[in-house]
């Protein structure tokens, strides 16, 4: 797609984006702002997962750490909800940090671990602190109000997320093509070659993580209102799992992939309400055989690589598929 | 003294399951450095077959006796191994070459896909164990210790002793060795990888679903969810081992075990993930390498 036809196919989709609230009933509008939660959360694990490399299986306690620093502020303290989010953001980069920097030297699966135990950890905190509600959560979170207009309404909440949306897309964008979005991706694909380069790549990882951090707990600071209660349900390990799932089944690194694969990711189980029991069973099913045939994902990143280098790389990983040979390439295992 | 025993003796029981299924963790991670986060599930698997067996073959209450018990075991052994050598063969061995991203996440896939299968097959409620085990048992020094959980220990400790002879007296178990070290150059040598990556998967997955039986007649109820936790848990015994030994697995899962009951006594049961994790989260920061471990971080 050249430039041109690429921007109009951006603004045609954000003005469906714009009227779809008086096109579609309630249930959809509600399944689209779910969708529209998950891009925000999704592009905001693209930075740790795509851009970093960096597996991160407890990210939905970012979700929880933005969604319980609002809730906590407005119900205890009777802040306003535009004051808990800077709060909730700076708390959210400072929990990325104290994760991050004992842990950011290990690697790959150590790393997966260790945020998975960190994520559990968070959630048993939600269920066991008397501050956080235990087990029935937060309930009664008013509304937030824009001079004396209080969002109420469902499409209110539509239009305040997709906002948040097209900034985290924006902003995960801009990153992307920074100097420092070029030093994760050159430290995901080869880490000690980006150190030996002259990049910090523990200052580099920690900047991913912590950014991902305040993007998730900026969408958990807009469910805690939108759902005007929260328990600690929302933000298990299942939930980290599907964001995952949106950012590979996307295109890891990948930002119009990872929008797509938020809203397939919500948008198919709804579509499969019928087999309610099935879906997560399909879901496994469709993650294995993504990686078996299309490991890229379905619209998979295109970084300035020449058309030659793209295919061979593609080729060699077909060839892994065929797995004759059993030699385990030391760079890949980095990856 | 009677509490420091009985503490001793309840961690020992829960160290045994977390050694059994940690060993799986162990000798897939050893064998083809992979985590496979899977086997927590193979274990919950390996628990409702039992179940299945179990109502099959002994009636609806205690009528199974104690060779009727073993035979079950052995059977759900067998037959998780099997699953456990197909999910290999499926979704990990077209994978041993991508890059370790895709191998996680298809393990994760896996995962997902066991935990709703068992889910659609035997119900999302918890399932009650068709076997009553006696609570006979001895004091020692002021503690209960049951017969069943001398049984269990017995059990998983031949299970464990077995499998220590097989890896380090039997052709295979040199073979897997010599994979762990360099699968180019038994591959050169015509060591049949594949089939001895296989072979590991079967042994790693048939102890966690034996696991998985002893610990559905010993707590009486099974779900579906019940593996991910333990997987996660026996991961943390590995690591606390030194992720890639063998008798580090054993060792970890039993001090795991024990830690947990005692944090359990110490600061009441909502906390014992906590400290399990906790534990996790500290031994892979200040020591990658567990207590028997090698130095296999480097490589990660």
């Amino acid at each position: 797609m050249n430039p041109s036809r690429k921007k109009i196919a951006v603004v045609l989709l954000l003005a469906v984006a714009c009227v779809l609230p008086f096109l579609s009933n309630n249930y959809w509008l509600d399944v689209a702002t779910l969708a529209l939660f998950y891009v925000v959360l999704a592009q905001g694990l693209n930075v740790v997962v795509g851009f970093a490399g960096l597996l991160d299986l407890g990210y939905a306690a970012f979700f929880a750490v933005g969604a319980y620093t609002t809730g906590i502020l407005m119900t205890v303290y009777q802040w306003s909800f535009w004051l808990t989010l800077p709060v909730a953001m700076v708390f959210a980069a400072i929990v990325g940090v104290i994760i991050g920097a004992p842990t950011l030297r290990l690697r790959s699966d150590y790393l997966a671990i260790v945020t998975l135990g960190f994520g559990e950890i968070i959630r048993i905190l939600a269920i066991n602190l008397t501050i956080t509600g235990s087990a029935s959560g937060i309930y009664g979170i008013q509304r937030p109000s824009i001079g004396g207009y209080v969002l109420g309404g469902q499409i209110d909440f539509y239009y305040l997320i997709l906002i948040i949306a097209v900034l985290a897309v924006v902003a995960v964008k801009r990153l992307g093509t920074s100097r420092i979005g070029r030093a994760w991706m050159y430290i995901r694909e080869d880490e000690d070659a980006a150190e030996a380069m002259g990049i910090n790549r523990i200052n580099m990882k920690l900047m991913a993580y912590s950014i991902g951090a305040v993007i998730g707990s900026l969408a958990g600071s807009v469910f805690a209102v939108k759902m005007s209660a929260i328990a600690p349900l929302s933000f298990s390990f299942t939930q980290s799992i599907m964001i995952l799932l949106a950012v590979v089944l996307g295109g890891l690194g990948s930002i119009p992939g990872v929008v797509l694969g938020a809203v397939l990711v919500i948008a198919l189980p709804e579509l499969l309400r019928s087999v309610e029991d099935w879906r997560y069973l399909i879901f496994g099913a469709a993650l294995v055989a993504m990686m078996l045939f299309r490991p890229q994902g379905l619209w998979p990143a295109r970084y300035e690589m020449k058309r030659g280098a793209r295919h061979g790389e593609t080729e060699e990983a077909t060839e892994g598929g065929s797995g004759n040979d059993v030699k385990l390439d030391s760079e890949k295992c980095n990856a | 003294m009677d509490i420091l025993v009985q503490t001793l003796a309840d961690g020992l029981v829960i160290g045994a399951f977390y050694s059994l299924i940690a060993l799986g963790y162990t000798m897939v991670f050893g064998i083809i450095k992979l985590l496979n986060f899977a086997h927590g599930d193979l274990y919950m698997l390996g628990a409702f077959v039992g179940y299945t067996l179990l109502s099959v073959l002994g009636g609806d209450s205690s009528g199974a006796g104690l060779m009727g018990i073993l035979i079950v075991l052995l059977l759900t052994m067998v037959i998780v191994g099997v699953i456990g050598m197909g999910i290999e063969r499926v979704a990990y061995r077209p994978l041993l070459l991508a890059p370790r991203l895709s191998i996680l996440i298809t393990a994760i896939g896996v995962s997902l896909f066991l935990e709703n299968g068992s889910m659609i097959v035997w119900g999302a409620q918890y399932q009650v164990y068709p076997l009553q085990l006696s609570h006979d048992g001895i004091s020692l020094l002021g503690a209960k210790i049951t017969y069943v959980q001398i049984g269990l220990v017995v059990i998983s400790a031949l299970l464990m002793l077995s499998l220590h002879l097989f890896i380090n007296h039997s052709l295979y178990g040199k073979a897997m060795r010599a994979i762990a070290l360099d699968q180019t150059a038994c591959h050169l040598m015509g060591i049949h990888v594949h089939k001895v990556i296989g072979l590991t998967f079967f042994i790693g997955a048939s102890l966690a679903a034996g696991a998985g039986t002893m610990a559905g007649a010993y707590y009486g109820t099974v779900n579906f969810m019940m593996g991910f936790i333990i997987g996660l848990k026996a991961f943390t015994a590995a690591v606390l081992g030194g992720i890639g030994s063998i008798p580090g697995a054993m060792l970890g899962g039993l001090l795991l075990g024990m830690m947990e009951t005692a944090g359990t006594f110490i600061f009441g049961g909502s906390w014992k993930d906590v400290v399990a994790f906790s534990l996790l989260i500290l031994i892979l920061v200040l020591k990658p390498t567990g207590i028997m471990g090698e130095k296999v971080t480097e490589r990660m």
